[in-house]
């Protein structure tokens, strides 16, 4: 019931053996290791497995692999120092770290996509992920770090 | 985790699609199309529905399930375009505003317009305005493509034939740019099922209104649209005779109560008729 | 932050076998027989496990809890059986082909329904049970514990009063919902060592539970934990570890992985306590509490677990902070045919605020006095005495009205309650004050120990769990703080491993910094002797006259001779080769002190060492026709004792809100007539997202805790306290009717806006 599957991973040719049935977080974590990519509902309802298929962001549990033959995929694995990332760190946007790859993600993608998304925008990308340890006020202020939109006040 | 084990195809014609569709048939696999697939992913892992599924064939490689433009009178979105795509799009307003309140931004990515009116789940908010703005269907199957109006073939849900799937959506263009309102009530979230969905566009001045989480299943009512463009009635008097009319009992689940929906009904049809009769 | 940080659920080793849960599709049924033959066909089978392999009862206050369902399941979700396969899928595969019969019974389907004269049971061995505490179950029903409190004399109080005020509250049962499901990985090697790998907040009570049911030696028991992704309380209990070594050990010992699915997580492992409780208060005119008769009818769900103690501590300091002469108060834990419960931040205490703070603003009205006022008059304070009698120190309780008087400048109070925005939206705000203390066993206790590494940077090992709360960087900076070094030269271990760091009770009840924090001061000291020993040789002088800092160890009278620690942590060496010293190993523990236990009749005892305080408000946009609401503002001052962190503290305060402002909004389970839990994924069960939360406002009031390192109270739970409370106090104002129970969803407002309409007519 396997089959191969080409694709490319944070800039690397990948070949993977796979069920079909198999999700893109299955393979992600339990073939290649990248593990960064968290279930956290494995039903598309929580982001925490968010990853970016050629440059836009995708919940890994809502996307087969096989989906994916061919196409670029990057993981939080593959981000180094962006400003995304150094923005969690210094607005601590982040306590028990397991929906920040997730919501990394999406942000990174969005601050590409739209640096100068506006607050609906805003808003209606990042409800896409959900965090249960943070009030929102810290991933507030690490997103709009890195947008070049910057509204007066962002401590709500 | 999907526990159960299916073949993966990837067609790259119509052609192609509809005789794999038949092959696996013939070898007994309950093929499924698979446009976004995240219906069909997330209910097989719970084991609901589709579990006799041997073998699912993604349409999103065929040209024409991707295609968006114009063609004569009509619009055309192909089935696989992703629901944030039409979000973003700009072209039919109404389609847009409905689309971006299903699910969540990320997941829309991934949800196609096909793979939402064809769904299990009884929301389907992407028909709506196709059910309003008389749309039509292009649909593929083992006799050929045909060209079908939407009310001949989706009636509380998508009836195709076996074999058949959506490959475009055809909207005539005049509607595109009318007056439109549409409100989505949940039980709370911003993401979230519908408590209740109303959808209105005005036409020589009528008002056509479509319904999501009201019933088990979305729809358009001419007869309650009759009763509701009784400009010599009230509006509450409309609504109450609008009500009346429902094609099946109002929706009594976790989201909401049957009492409490009719409440939101009644508020949102005033504010929609309000908005509409307003425009001229 | 680069994916490089590993939960439990991320390891993998070549040959890990998988588990899976077959749970219960019925709230209570018997279980007539399982079919395992076509199950055990299935491709990739190893082993599988049902009730009456393993048919021990387990429970950490009374055993009550089959591992996996013997003879009946009590709940929906409860674990019937667990497949072990060579892959996930076919684990759940072969799941799917285990044939179970049932026989339905009735369901008990809500606490008052439990409480029913001649109730249908859930347990109907309640009085045979072994208590591992000492608990107060009533024969022939479904009580499992009874806490009573009597202070004072509530005839004399109801005499005393002028006004009274009495209403019912309630709340469904719950989920702590934290983002990672519960995961464990069990290995039985042949030797006879059992190794555990879990996503748990009390590792040492893994061991400890593993050793008891399973009969195995403690010493032979090394329960592992890495990052833990959020737990509130709920990765508290053992149950997932005990299915998983049981799951190991049929598959030979080999290594088995067992993670929840986010359904089983919510309705198979314990949730949130629910509640049903009636609250008079009386006061004089003047609006002098005089006395509160109390009952809180916790709903515990399928079994006990934390439930007795949720439900002792919530009837112990059932008035929240207030000074009342005259109390009595009734709290039972009962059985239903619900989830089961166990700790959630705030142990009782958000329960047990959510009917006092509505029925303080209910008599405030009844009184005519502004709410801030009415509870001004009355906010406990140092002198007066607790419920259960405990004498109030200025100490071990923080400032109550100085913590409300912030808040009253904060959510802008003096504007006015209301403010009307347009002709159907309107601005309402709500407050709430609250406690909280911890409930620990008498003996709990905490260890950590110091080592030096060649370059004089230090190790701290200790056995907190690190689940997002800081509590390791905290500790770093107590220790940091100490040593007078650099926070960046202290290494904290970060996983913990119950073979090599000391015992620690359990990470919860924000005690870890009081009790580990302890710990470390000790071992600081400890480590400081042993250095001026060694530096005293070296410095020619008497240890007495050496002290530490700033990595030397240097003579008091002239701080220029001095030696580096680096130098003489791991022995020091003389140029000719000599040696003194040796390594440097500091050791510092902590036990609670001066708890008693609690006298049956009347809950008279000290069950704490101390009551952090606070006071809170919310802050709506209500639209007046539909009924809908956006938060606004939502404002918390605590009594932080000394805050340590200010942005950590900020980021737990703010955290614990947001979660009390779900909770309340939209959090609860959902069950329709048989007992099923109806919202049992994310996609129903729903949590407050990014930009649904309110703007916070965060202020600390600072009255040192004597005892506590620097002064520092607990303050990791507290934010959710009072959210509830204030958010329906906000809500009541707005809607002009008592919105008594939670969640306060739009349909439930219009529902109590139509009954007052009806009522009226």
């Amino acid at each position: 019931m396997k089959k191969t599957i080409d694709f490319t991973v944070n800039n690397e040719q990948k070949s993977v053996q796979i069920r079909s049935a198999d999700t893109l977080l299955i393979t992600l974590r339990e073939q290649l290791g990248l593990t960064g990519a968290k279930p956290g509902c494995e039903n598309g309802d929580c982001g925490a497995c968010t990853v970016l298929v050629d440059d836009q962001p995708m919940k890994s549990c809502l996307m087969l692999t096989a989906e994916t033959a061919n196409r670029s995929i990057t993981t939080i694995e593959g981000l180094h120092d962006t400003p995304i990332q150094k923005a969690f760190l210094e607005h601590w946007g982040f306590q028990c770290g397991y929906c920040t790859s997730g919501f990394i993600m999406n942000c990174h993608a969005l601050a590409n996509i739209h640096p100068d998304a506006n607050a609906y925008e805003i808003e209606n990308w990042l409800q896409s992920n959900i965090c249960r340890c943070t009030g929102y006020e810290e991933i507030k202020e690490a997103i709009m770090s890195v947008l070049k939109t910057k509204e007066a006040g962002t401590s709500g | 985790m999907i526990p159960i084990n299916f073949e993966y195809h990837r067609p790259t014609s119509i052609t192609e699609a509809v005789e794999t569709f038949q092959q696996l048939q013939l070898d007994g696999k309950g093929p499924l199309y698979f446009n976004g697939g995240t219906e069909i992913i997330t209910l097989l892992r719970v084991n609901q529905f589709y579990t006799n599924t041997r073998a699912v064939i993604d349409i999103k490689a065929i040209p024409e399930c991707c295609y968006t433009g114009f063609e004569d009178d009509h619009y055309i979105i192909g089935a696989s375009i992703p629901l944030a795509q039409i979000e973003t799009m700009g072209t039919f307003p109404l389609l847009g505003k409905n689309c971006s309140r299903i699910a969540d931004h990320t997941s829309r990515m991934k949800i196609t317009l096909g793979g939402n009116i064809c769904g299990k789940i009884k929301y389907r908010e992407a028909v709506l305005p196709l059910l309003l703005t008389d749309s039509e269907l292009t649909i593929a199957g083992p006799s050929g493509q045909r060209h079908v109006p939407i009310h001949q073939v989706f009636d509380q849900h998508m009836n195709l034939e076996q074999g058949e799937f959506i490959v475009q959506i055809r909207i005539p263009k005049l509607f595109l740019d009318v007056p439109f309102t549409s409100k989505k009530q949940t039980k709370i979230d911003r993401i979230s099922y519908s408590l209740l969905t109303v959808s209105a566009i005005k036409t020589e001045q009528q008002i056509r209104f479509a319904f999501s989480g009201l019933c088990n299943f979305p729809f358009r009512s001419q007869e309650m649209e009759k009763a509701l463009n009784q400009c010599q009635l009230s509006v509450e008097e409309r609504i109450t005779e609008a009500i009346a009319l429902l094609p099946s009992p109002i929706l009594n689940d976790l989201h909401g109560s049957a009492a409490y929906r009719t409440f939101v009904l009644r508020n949102t049809l005033e504010e929609t008729i309000a908005e509409l009769e307003g425009e001229s | 932050m680069t994916g490089a940080a590993k939960y439990t659920a991320d390891f993998t080793a070549p040959g890990l076998l998988h588990a899976s849960l077959l749970t219960s599709p019925h709230a209570h049924a018997k279980i007539k027989s399982i079919d395992l033959s076509e199950a055990e066909k299935c491709p990739g089978v190893r082993a599988i496990v049902i009730g009456q392999d393993i048919p021990v009862l387990t429970g950490t206050t009374v055993e009550d809890r089959p591992i996996l369902a013997l003879n009946k399941v009590r709940y929906f979700g409860e674990p019937i059986a667990v497949v072990v396969a060579d892959s996930e899928h076919e684990a759940q595969s072969a799941c799917q082909q285990i044939n179970v019969t049932y026989e339905l019974y009735p369901v008990v389907n809500s606490v008052h329904q439990a409480l029913e004269s001649k109730p249908i049971l859930v347990h109907e061995q309640l009085m045979n049970y072994t208590q591992v505490q000492k608990i107060q179950p009533e024969a022939n029903s479904n009580i499992a514990n009874q806490i009573k409190v009597r202070k004072g004399d509530i005839d004399v109080g109801r005499d005393q009063s002028e006004v009274t005020m009495t209403a019912d509250f309630s709340f469904p049962p719950s989920d702590h919902a934290a983002m990672e499901t519960r995961s464990v990985r069990a290995e039985l090697l042949p030797n006879g060592e059992v190794h555990i790998h879990t996503s748990s907040q009390g590792p040492f009570m893994v061991k400890e539970l593993i050793s008891r049911y399973f009969l195995i030696d403690e010493d032979k028991v090394t329960v592992h934990t890495p990052l833990v992704g959020g737990g509130f309380g709920g990765k508290a209990a053992v149950q997932l570890e005990l299915i998983a070594f049981a799951a190991s050990r049929a598959a030979g010992g080999k290594i088995v992985k067992l993670s929840n699915t986010r359904e089983t997580d919510i309705t198979g492992s314990p949730g949130h306590i629910g509640l049903e409780a009636n609250v008079k208060l009386g006061a004089t005119k003047g609006g002098k509490l005089t006395f509160a008769e109390i009952h809180y009818n916790f709903n515990a769900g399928a079994y006990v677990d934390e439930g007795s103690d949720i439900t002792e501590i919530a009837g112990l300091n059932c008035t929240g902070p207030y000074k009342i002469d005259h109390v009595w108060c009734n709290s039972l834990c009962v059985y239903t045919n619900h989830p089961y419960a166990t700790s959630f931040r705030g142990y009782g205490h958000g329960e047990l605020t959510f009917p006092i703070e509505r029925a303080m603003d209910l008599l405030a009205e009844k009184l005519r006095i502004d709410p801030i006022a009415f509870r001004l008059k009355n906010t406990i304070k140092p002198g007066d005495t607790t419920p259960s009698q405990t004498k109030l120190t200025k100490s071990n309780i923080g400032n109550v009205a100085k913590c409300l008087e912030r808040v009253k400048t904060l959510i802008n109070w003096d504007e006015g309650q209301t403010v009307n925005l347009s002709d159907r939206l309107i601005r309402t705000k709500g407050i709430s004050c609250f406690w909280k203390s911890s409930i620990t066993p008498t003996d709990a206790t905490s260890g950590a120990i110091l080592t030096f590494n060649k370059d004089g940077s230090i190790n701290l090992s200790c056995g907190v769990v690190e689940i997002g709360q800081g509590t390791k960087t905290v500790l770093a900076q107590i220790l940091a703080e100490r040593l007078k070094i650099h926070e960046s030269k202290i290494h904290v271990m970060m996983d913990v491993d119950t073979q090599t760091n000391p015992q620690h009770w359990k990470t919860v009840a924000s005690s870890s910094v009081y009790m580990v924090g302890n710990a470390v001061l000790r071992a600081a000291e400890d480590a400081i002797q042993q250095l001026c020993q060694t530096a005293s040789i070296v410095l020619r002088c008497e240890p007495g006259d050496v002290d530490v800092a700033e990595a030397r160890a240097f003579l008091i009278s002239n701080p220029d001779k001095y030696v580096s620690v680096k130098d003489i942590a791991n022995g020091y060496k003389y140029t000719n080769g000599n040696s003194i010293g040796g390594t440097v190993i500091g050791r510092g523990n902590f036990i609670m002190k001066h708890l008693t236990s609690i006298d049956k009749e009347t809950g008279k005892g000290t069950p704490a060492s101390d009551w952090t305080v606070g006071a809170q408000a919310v802050e709506v946009e209500f639209d007046t026709k539909s009924y809908n609401y956006k938060l606004i503002h939502a404002v918390s001052v605590l009594d932080a004792g000394k805050v340590l962190h200010p942005k950590s503290a900020r980021g737990q305060v703010t955290g614990a809100m947001s979660m009390g402002l779900s909770w309340a909004t939209r959090e609860g389970f959902s069950f329709d007539k048989n007992g099923i839990v109806l919202d049992n994924q994310f996609r129903t069960y729903k949590m407050l997202r990014y930009g649904e939360n309110p703007t916070y406002l965060v202020d600390f009031i600072e009255t040192p805790q004597i005892d506590a390192p620097y002064g520092a109270r607990g303050l990791g739970e507290h934010g959710i306290i009072g959210m509830p409370a204030a958010l329906a106090n906000s809500l009541s104002t707005a809607a002009g009717v008592p919105l008594n129970q939670l969640p306060l969803v739009p349909e439930y407002i219009w529902e109590q806006k139509r009954g007052e309409a009806s009522d009226s007519n």
